[in-house]
């Protein structure tokens, strides 16, 4: 079979797998729809909380990006894990033991205020729209590419399949699908990696394959070859990386805290039994996230020295186009590679400076990976399975809380308080769809900054939730004052840095520009402090917080009494 | 009130933030410490194939994060005992 027959028979398997699911798993009222009825066991829970969190950008373009930023990658790494230290530890169990649905929920309720709720649900929409338009470039590059039908139709598909599954089975349905997308979705990242891994290095496990030597004979460890190779072409030493330490230390903080303060991260939290099994879940998630995130950097490595090597040949000469492997001239078509021959010679190469002939498009490390080390063509449909999945769960997860955030926070605790459980049911359902239409139209017709607003996302969180979130559980005197003008002045600052440098003057984009050389990326970790710091000055000049407040903050300190979740 | 008095409630608490700050510390020496700050000096120092500074920005530190939240949830089960504010089972 070739590659395209076994792609129709996984990812049409993997389809008809969810809609099953999605069909067992039907919510019949809005508890099961915002949080799956909380009776999620915290395995699963945390299964499908790696599924949610790992994205069409984690499973296709991370190690890409590793891969081309060698020792920088690491920002990644430990931006996108490390965030889930602070959500077990100072997130998870409180707001479980909290109770109820959403995240604007807790603003509202622990703010006591309508305007700390309306701030949250406009944050809570923007980030997850803005996450939700590069899931569907996600799916619909996979079908281009794999299935050869057009970018739209492949979007169209996609969207069917989350419009079904999402709609009828809210938070449940998506729960357990995005438990077999988890499954689809590691085993299609390992199988490559390791068959990858025994290529390079002879040894089958990728994480000890990353520090072996080359199964070549030659003795040589990997990563010194690939400092080596770095040097001689003209790029950076791969275990260096360019960015320097004040920005690496900010963007890295910004994901991590970013992460922990996601909204459609946090709300998984609220689906399980009991506080124990919140702080339980979360091990869980940051398990199953680790299997996918240690493999990465080394697929990323493997790619980066089979890539030199299949373009520059191994005596670093050039390899004559006409005899180029067929993925080269595959990822042409997609425009995704190019090669301009300057110096004529017809051979190909790569390299950091002037003598470079190739421009090649991080994304396709992962997908072009298995062509690159010659694997079987079902393991390339794998890898269009499991991209397909990645984005698929993530969007899922996105849409619901935009749907939640209208029917709950925005009519049901804010326009419209009487509406019955079954109308408000019906509502989260058309919002849930109508969220669905518009990522549709975002997938099809991408604004072009999509690549920017994704900083654009974790800085917000981390300059908006996070803090109000820490002081709302840690100090209980923070006021509604304290709270809103906290989130107001963390988000403007990160926000105004952001537009000025990503849209408004992109050109001083430059380290020379930045303040305390931190990039934009990174500035949320600045925008994070002045919430808190704003926070504890207007707290101080306004009084503490009502008693009936701390008495509620005090009642989320220990988890007994966990099992009465109110209903409201 | 679910603690018996109200020192309890307070140890409690005073408890759950040591452990806090201790698991915090080394969440942060490990990433930002031994990843990013200490990574120069590190990477002198060789781990098979890896440079040890290299190793923990790309794997160590995401084996110690993982191991953090299963010792946090280790704790605060025999801590939530101690006190018994455990949910029941």
């Amino acid at each position: 079979m070739d590659i395209q027959t076994w792609t129709f028979l996984l990812v049409g398997l993997s389809f008809a797998l969810y809609i099953g699911i999605a069909i067992w798993a039907r919510a019949g009222s809005t508890k099961e729809f915002y949080v799956a009825g909380g009776g999620i066991p915290p395995v699963a829970n945390g299964m499908a909380t790696a599924a949610d969190w790992m994205s069409a950008a984690s499973f296709i373009s991370m190690a890409g990006l590793i891969s081309f930023m060698g020792y920088d990658g690491g920002v990644y790494l430990m931006g996108w894990t490390g965030g889930y230290v602070l959500l077990a530890l100072c997130l998870a169990p409180y707001l479980r033991k909290f109770g109820k649905f959403t995240v604007p929920d807790f603003i509202g309720d622990r703010y006591y205020s309508q305007t700390a709720r309306t701030v949250a649900v406009i944050c809570a929409i923007f980030v997850s729209f803005t996450y939700v338009a590069g899931q569907m470039r996600g799916v619909g590059v996979v079908f281009s590419r794999f299935l050869e039908v057009d970018i739209v139709t492949g979007v169209l598909l996609g969207m069917c399949v989350v419009f079904f599954y999402a709609v009828l089975g809210g938070m449940k349905g998506i729960t357990y699908t995005q438990v077999a997308q988890y499954c689809v979705l590691i085993f299609a990242y390992l199988v490559p990696a390791v068959f990858i891994s025994i290529l390079v290095t002879g040894n089958p496990i990728p994480q000890l394959g990353f520090g072996d030597t080359l199964a070549d004979g030659s003795g040589t460890y990997l990563l010194d070859k690939l400092d080596g190779l770095s040097e001689e072409l003209g790029f950076t030493e791969y275990t260096s990386g360019t960015k320097s330490m004040v920005d690496v230390f900010f963007i890295t903080f910004a994901l991590m805290v970013g992460t922990a303060g996601l909204p459609h991260v946090i709300v998984r939290f609220f689906t399980v039994p009991k506080v124990a099994d919140a702080r339980r879940s979360a091990g869980w998630a940051l398990v199953f996230i680790a299997i996918l995130y240690t493999t990465a950097p080394a697929v990323a490595s493997f790619a980066r020295v089979n890539m030199i090597e299949t373009i520059n040949g191994s005596d670093s000469a050039g390899v004559v186009y006409e005899e180029a492997p067929s993925w080269i001239s595959n990822w042409e078509k997609t425009g995704l590679i190019t090669w301009d021959d300057k110096n004529e010679d017809g051979r190909m190469f790569y390299s950091g400076d002037d003598r470079n002939e190739m421009k090649i498009d991080r994304d396709i490390i992962v997908l072009a990976n298995p062509e690159i080390a010659n694997l079987p063509a079902w393991v390339i449909a794998l890898i269009a399975a499991g991209g397909v999945a990645a984005a698929l769960s993530t969007s899922a997860g996105l849409l619901l809380v935009i749907s939640t955030s209208i029917s709950h926070d925005l009519l049901k605790r804010n326009l419209m308080p009487d509406i019955s459980d079954k109308e408000e049911l019906m509502y989260a359902r058309i919002a849930a769809a109508c969220g669905i239409a518009v990522a549709a139209y975002l997938g099809i017709n991408p604004p072009g900054f999509v690549a920017q607003v994704v900083a654009f996302a974790f800085g917000l969180a981390a300059s908006s939730f996070f803090p109000a979130i820490i002081m709302g559980i840690f100090y209980k005197r923070m006021n509604k004052e304290g709270a809103i003008a906290g989130m107001l002045s963390g988000i403007g600052f990160t926000a105004a840095y952001i537009i000025y440098f990503k849209f408004i003057n992109p050109g001083a984009n430059v380290p020379e520009n930045w303040w305390f050389g931190i990039s934009p990326e990174g500035i949320g970790t600045l925008g994070m402090i002045v919430n808190f710091v704003v926070a504890l000055v207007v707290q101080k000049a306004t009084g503490e917080a009502p008693d009936d407040i701390k008495d509620l903050v005090e009642s989320l300190r220990y988890p007994k009494g966990s099992g009465e979740a109110q209903v409201h | 009130m679910s603690f018996q008095t109200d020192e309890h409630a307070k140890a409690y608490w005073k408890e759950n933030l040591r452990l806090l700050v201790v698991l915090l510390v080394i969440w942060f020496v490990v990433s930002f410490g031994f990843g990013i700050l200490l990574v120069e000096p590190l990477n002198s120092i060789p781990l098979f194939g890896f440079k040890l500074g290299f190793w923990f920005a790309q794997q160590g530190s995401i084996y110690v994060f993982v191991a953090l939240i299963f010792v946090y949830v280790a704790k605060m089960k025999a801590l939530d005992r101690k006190y018994d504010v455990h949910e029941d089972d």
